[in-house]
């Protein structure tokens, strides 16, 4: 302000220099230099890539390097060993990339789920009161969360399903599941006709039990009265499930793995890659989840059982209403954060040739391409879509709870 | 007369409840169902751990020179113990070998020091550890200066490696993070939007992607003619990813910091800078030295990633040493010695973490 | 911050180029001059092609390749810095300049030397896709590995010969797909796989490294042409030159019996012209290779001619016992065929 007053009083007689002592007055401005600064910022990210397409533009143009994403349409002409979807040697290499992140999903989705099971297991065994299951719960956490998780995939893959016997020696209960070194196989559901009118019966379940607490929450804050939403629920979903299934006369049958050849053929398999990726991944991810789990219990403060206690509720509605809920809030941001180390961590599969993403597309793929820019591109992005939609929800979560503790 | 009351002296407790049987019964006994449990519990450890102990203890091969020395019942420590030198360091020549037992002597005995209660001038001994022990211990490695013959780094290798990874990886990491934290709480909007890209960006992708991108595609970023060292690359690779994790650590830190700082820091007329630097950032930082020492742990694991883009850590050189003839079928020893030493790392780091969350926790 | 931010990273960046030494790119060649050493792309461990011992040197016919080029270079079969790199990244590898040359049993396919900017220098050994099965299954044919599943190493053309040929024979498979050739060899020895499939030559290699090398068979049949050699970047001929002819000198004096033993006593002794020119003596010697005039006898001295280099890592002399097959020369029956030096 003063600044700008004093250039008004005297333009004329500005000399060079004071011109250059207001442009530095100017400059220390707070908002001024701010401005600045940012511009500079700005400009200097874009030329850092421009400058960045630019080399890679020269480069691949003077080594003669096809680019762009026509390679998509193009058949890959390799096999992949778990496929989800439809796929053979003749699909393009866009199917490809589909297959591979089928099973980066498929793999993430087991993990979660057994990775919470076990850490909720194993988390709450670790505040048991027996002292030994307490002591084995901590010599757990302490071993796996604390070895690489690369050496806990190789070790499952390398050294313990390594040791299974060879398929004419198979492990086996009746005819059903087979074990061997190249996996477990069991029976396929077939479905029938009839079997689409189970999976309509069982979503209109569903629909009608979340109608049920929706409304039995209504009425018991109207009335204070409880209705036993439990049993209630459970009837909801089996005796629908029991008629269709009794009409239509049981409308799935099985298809039998059985040795014909070299190996089994038929029903379905779990190839030793997935398991043992899937056992690392558990494995490790829950000794962070049991940690996650025993400080959140813990962090629930012992005045808040006690007054609950005080005022009469059951031990049964403390837990639910009063631990729980205060123990999830500290939990749930982590278990999130979790979770997407292992979506992350499922990448590993390269390692052992699980036919993940990475390994199919950012391996197989690029290196029949040899289009590293676009494929590492797709790749990174496919990650960053699982992560960022996550990530965002949970900075969200994370922004209700800082202002609630305001 | 009066009666004084004299009360009988107090029954011992049953015997029960105290002692050996006492513990046993309220630690493992408690229930019928914890009686189970514990049942349970100890037929596992009687199913696991006796032949665990024999295998790898009692009827393990510890002496010898070749495979012959190995009879086969238990483990083969021989094997182990005829690579220790090259699982430690790789491929460095054995004429040079004194140079890398220098560089981790000296580390040692920073961090020995540093780690000691109540010795003075830290701040001067840190200062060196992280200004000037770094570029030591890389002429003493790669030598080429005062007649130290040249040592390439794709000689380096096994523990050596994987120290330098996650070492280096950290000091760049640090000072990185820390601008993008303060990036991230800026009021300026395009300081604050590129960290937020940056770090997210950065978050969301799996590590062995980014180092897919930095062996693969760094090579085509750069202008014609610069090559950058495969290790370099590597390197840079996990710095940026590493600086994001530590962007998210510091900003929690400079969140823990009250607002009451800010604003005395302010009211003392202090720039931004000397504002962070003087007032916020020691506060902030010390605060989540123990965030730091578990970003560290995550890092050190994480290095192992390395091996898919041909670089040998500790684990790429145990399991390249698989593949030996003279020496096939040794995995499970190579594995667990490799698992032992991450663990011990680990392991101790994350205890250390935990004493200073004890420590720093008192002030409350 | 400006000024704080800018001059971190300008520090650390110059910081990095200075420990990895950049240089300017001029001819390949007049960089291996000055740089003192050639780097060879080689594979992470492939015995009798490049593996190391457990001091860490390399050997193998790929090595010897590499060797043979630093010979004819500087004179010293030694001065070679490796480069060990998994099929994955071996072409970006040599695209973007970290190595001079890579000479890892590479298919020469017309997709690679035309899409991916390379040239492929010449065959240093005719390969073909084989099968290896455990010899208790009894099989003798791949017609009867309808349904078997197979260990691949990832990234190879073997994975895409692989889907022709069973598509060619209306039979199905499973492939399993390994990262390095040790891991898909370990993959077979366990029984992950049925049958394990790559080039001919490496599967005699990896037989060795099982522990019961004679339980295993390789089937007769080859089901690919693998015309394996060195490659090089496009556009940079005087480089292509040489590493060509280093090469053909190795293959022109096989055909005319000059060894690593003799080749001082050819030198001193042999009126043969041929000999003369390939010795250094007589003709336009290095000149036109800007290359020492004494590069192809050093080639020879030092490293040996080709059948010396083929029975030294794979053949006779080696573990692995290959015959020489399609690499004998043009007039034992074979197709390997070199030029005339002249």
């Amino acid at each position: 302000m003063e600044g700008r007053g004093h250039s008004v009083c005297s333009a004329y007689a500005l000399t060079v220099m004071e011109r250059s002592e207001n442009m530095m007055r100017w400059l220390n401005q707070g908002r001024n230099r701010a401005l600045v600064f940012q511009v500079a910022l700005m400009l200097g990210t874009m030329l850092f890539f421009f400058l960045i397409g630019a080399n890679a533009l020269s480069n691949l143009e003077q080594q003669g390097i096809t680019s762009g994403f026509a390679f998509l349409s193009q058949k890959a002409g390799f096999g992949i060993i778990q496929t989800l979807i439809d796929y053979n040697e003749s699909s393009t290499y866009g199917r490809t990339f589909l297959v591979g992140l089928l099973n980066t999903i498929l793999v993430s989705a087991l993990g979660i789920i057994g990775a919470t099971v076990l850490g909720f297991i194993v988390g709450i065994a670790r505040i048991s009161s027996n002292w030994l299951i307490a002591k084995l719960a901590a010599l757990y956490i302490e071993i796996f969360r604390n070895l690489p998780l690369l050496l806990q995939v190789f070790f499952w893959y390398f050294a313990v399903l390594r040791s299974l016997p060879l398929p004419r020696n198979s492990l086996h209960i009746g005819d059903w599941i087979f074990l061997n070194i190249r996996g477990v196989y069991m029976p396929r559901p077939l479905p029938d006709l009839g079997f689409t009118l189970l999976v309509i019966g069982f979503f209109t379940s569903l629909v009608a039990i979340g109608i049920l607490f929706f409304w039995a929450r209504k009425y018991q804050e109207k009335t204070g009265k409880e209705l036993p939403v439990f049993p209630l629920s459970l009837a909801i979903l089996v005796v629908p499930i029991m008629i269709i299934w009794c009409t239509t006369g049981g409308p799935l049958h099985w298809e039998y793995p059985s040795l014909q050849g070299l190996n089994f053929k038929g029903g379905m398999t779990v190839i030793p890659e997935l398991a043992a990726l899937l056992l690392a991944l558990t494995v490790y991810t829950a000794s962070f989840i049991a940690e996650i789990v025993r400080s959140g219990i813990q962090s629930v403060n012992h005045a808040q059982t006690e007054a609950a206690r005080a005022l009469g509720l059951a031990q049964r509605k403390i837990l639910r209403l009063v631990v729980i809920p205060q123990a999830m809030r500290v939990v749930i941001p982590q278990m999130t954060s979790q979770y997407l180390n292992l979506i992350k961590n499922s990448s590993l599969a390269a390692a052992i040739g699980y036919p993940d993403l990475v390994a199919v597309f950012a391996g197989t793929s690029l290196n029949q391409t040899g289009q590293a820019i676009e494929i590492i591109a797709m790749t990174m992005a496919v990650y960053l879509t699982l992560n960022l939609t996550t990530s965002w929800l949970m900075n969200k979560y994370n922004a209700r709870v800082l202002l609630q503790e305001l | 007369m009066a009666v004084v009351h004299t009360p009988h002296p107090d029954l011992p407790p049953p015997m029960i409840s105290v002692g050996v049987v006492g513990w046993l019964r309220r630690n493992l006994f408690s229930t019928p169902l914890n009686s189970l449990f514990t049942l349970g519990s100890l037929y596992l450890l009687y199913l696991v751990v006796p032949p665990m102990v024999n295998w790898a203890l009692l009827d393990a091969d510890w002496a010898g020179t070749s495979r012959e020395a190995c009879s086969g019942e238990g483990a083969c420590w021989v094997f182990v113990r005829l690579r220790f030198l090259h699982f430690m360091v790789g491929f460095y020549p054995e004429s040079e070998l004194w140079r890398p037992v220098v560089v981790f002597g000296l580390a040692g005995l920073l961090l020995l020091y540093l780690l000691l209660k109540k010795l003075p001038y830290k701040s001067y001994v840190a200062g060196f550890g992280i200004l000037v022990f770094p570029f030591i211990a890389f002429f003493l490695f790669y030598g080429g200066l005062f007649g130290l013959p040249v040592v390439e780094t794709h000689q380096w290798g096994g523990l050596m490696l994987t120290l330098i990874l996650s070492t280096v990886g950290m000091l760049f990491a640090m000072p990185l993070g820390t601008l993008l934290a303060l990036g991230r709480r800026s009021s300026m909007a395009i300081p604050r939007g590129l960290s937020v890209v940056f770090i997210e960006l950065w978050r969301g992708v799996p590590l062995i992607t980014v180092l897919f991108m930095s062996s693969v595609l760094l090579p085509l970023f750069m202008p014609e003619g610069v090559r950058l060292d495969k290790l370099l690359r590597a390197l840079i690779g996990i710095s940026l990813f590493q600086s994001a994790y530590m962007a998210e650590v510091i900003r929690s830190g400079l969140q823990s910091v009250p607002h009451g700082q800010y604003e005395a820091a302010d009211a003392l007329g202090l720039s931004y800078w000397k504002a962070m630097l003087l007032i916020i950032l020691p506060q902030a930082l010390k605060n989540v030295i123990p965030g730091i020492v578990n970003t560290f742990i995550a890092l050190f694991k994480d290095t192992t990633l390395v091996l898919i883009i041909g670089l040998f850590d500790l684990l790429a050189t145990v399991q390249a040493s698989f593949t030996d003839s003279k020496w096939l079928g040794f995995s499970a020893e190579g594995y667990i010695f490799a698992g032992f030493v991450y663990w011990l790392f680990c392991f101790s780091m994350s205890r250390y973490s935990q004493y200073l969350e004890k420590k720093l926790h008192t002030g409350h | 911050m400006k000024k704080y931010s800018i001059s971190t990273i300008s520090s650390i960046v110059t910081c990095l180029l200075m420990l990895s030494g950049f240089s300017v790119q001029a001819g390949t060649l007049d960089e291996v001059k000055k740089r003192g050493t050639l780097v060879c792309g080689v594979s992470t461990g492939l015995p009798g092609f490049s593996s190391t011992d457990e001091k860490g040197h390399w050997k193998g016919l790929d090595v010897d390749g590499c060797r043979a080029i630093a010979a004819a270079v500087f004179g010293d079969a030694n001065k070679v810095k490796y480069a060990p790199l998994n099929a994955k990244e071996r072409f970006t590898a040599l695209q973007s300049g970290e190595i001079d040359v890579l000479v890892r049993g590479t298919t020469w396919t017309k997709h690679r030397d035309t899409a991916l900017g390379l040239n492929f220098v010449g065959v240093n050994y005719y390969d073909g896709q084989g099968f290896m099965v455990p010899k208790k299954l009894g099989i003798t044919s791949a017609k009867e590995l309808d349904g078997a599943i197979f260990c691949i190493h990832a990234g190879t053309t073997s994975e895409l010969n692989l889907a022709d040929y069973f598509a060619k024979n209306n039979m199905k498979y499973d492939a399993v797909v390994f990262d390095t050739h040790d891991q898909a060899a370990k993959g077979f020895e366990a029984g992950r796989c049925d049958c394990l499939t790559s080039d001919q030559s490496q599967l005699y290699a990896l037989r060795t490294q099982l522990s019961k090398p004679y339980d295993a068979v390789i089937l007769k049949e080859i089901i690919s042409k693998e015309p394996l050699g060195p490659v090089v970047r496009q556009g940079d001929d005087a480089w292509f030159n040489v590493v060509r002819w280093t090469f053909f000198a190795m293959i022109n004096a096989d055909e005319l019996g000059v060894t690593s033993a003799n080749v001082d006593a050819m030198k001193r002794r042999s009126v043969n012209p041929a000999i003369r020119r390939l010795v250094g003596l007589d003709g336009d010697k290095g000149q036109s290779l800007d290359l020492p005039d004494d590069w192809s006898y050093q080639v020879i001295k030092q490293v040996g001619n080709y059948a010396e280099v083929f029975e030294r890592n794979v053949g006779k002399g080696s573990a692995l016992r290959i015959r020489r097959g399609l690499n004998a020369l043009w007039k034992d029956g074979g197709i390997q065929y070199a030029p005339p030096m002249r």
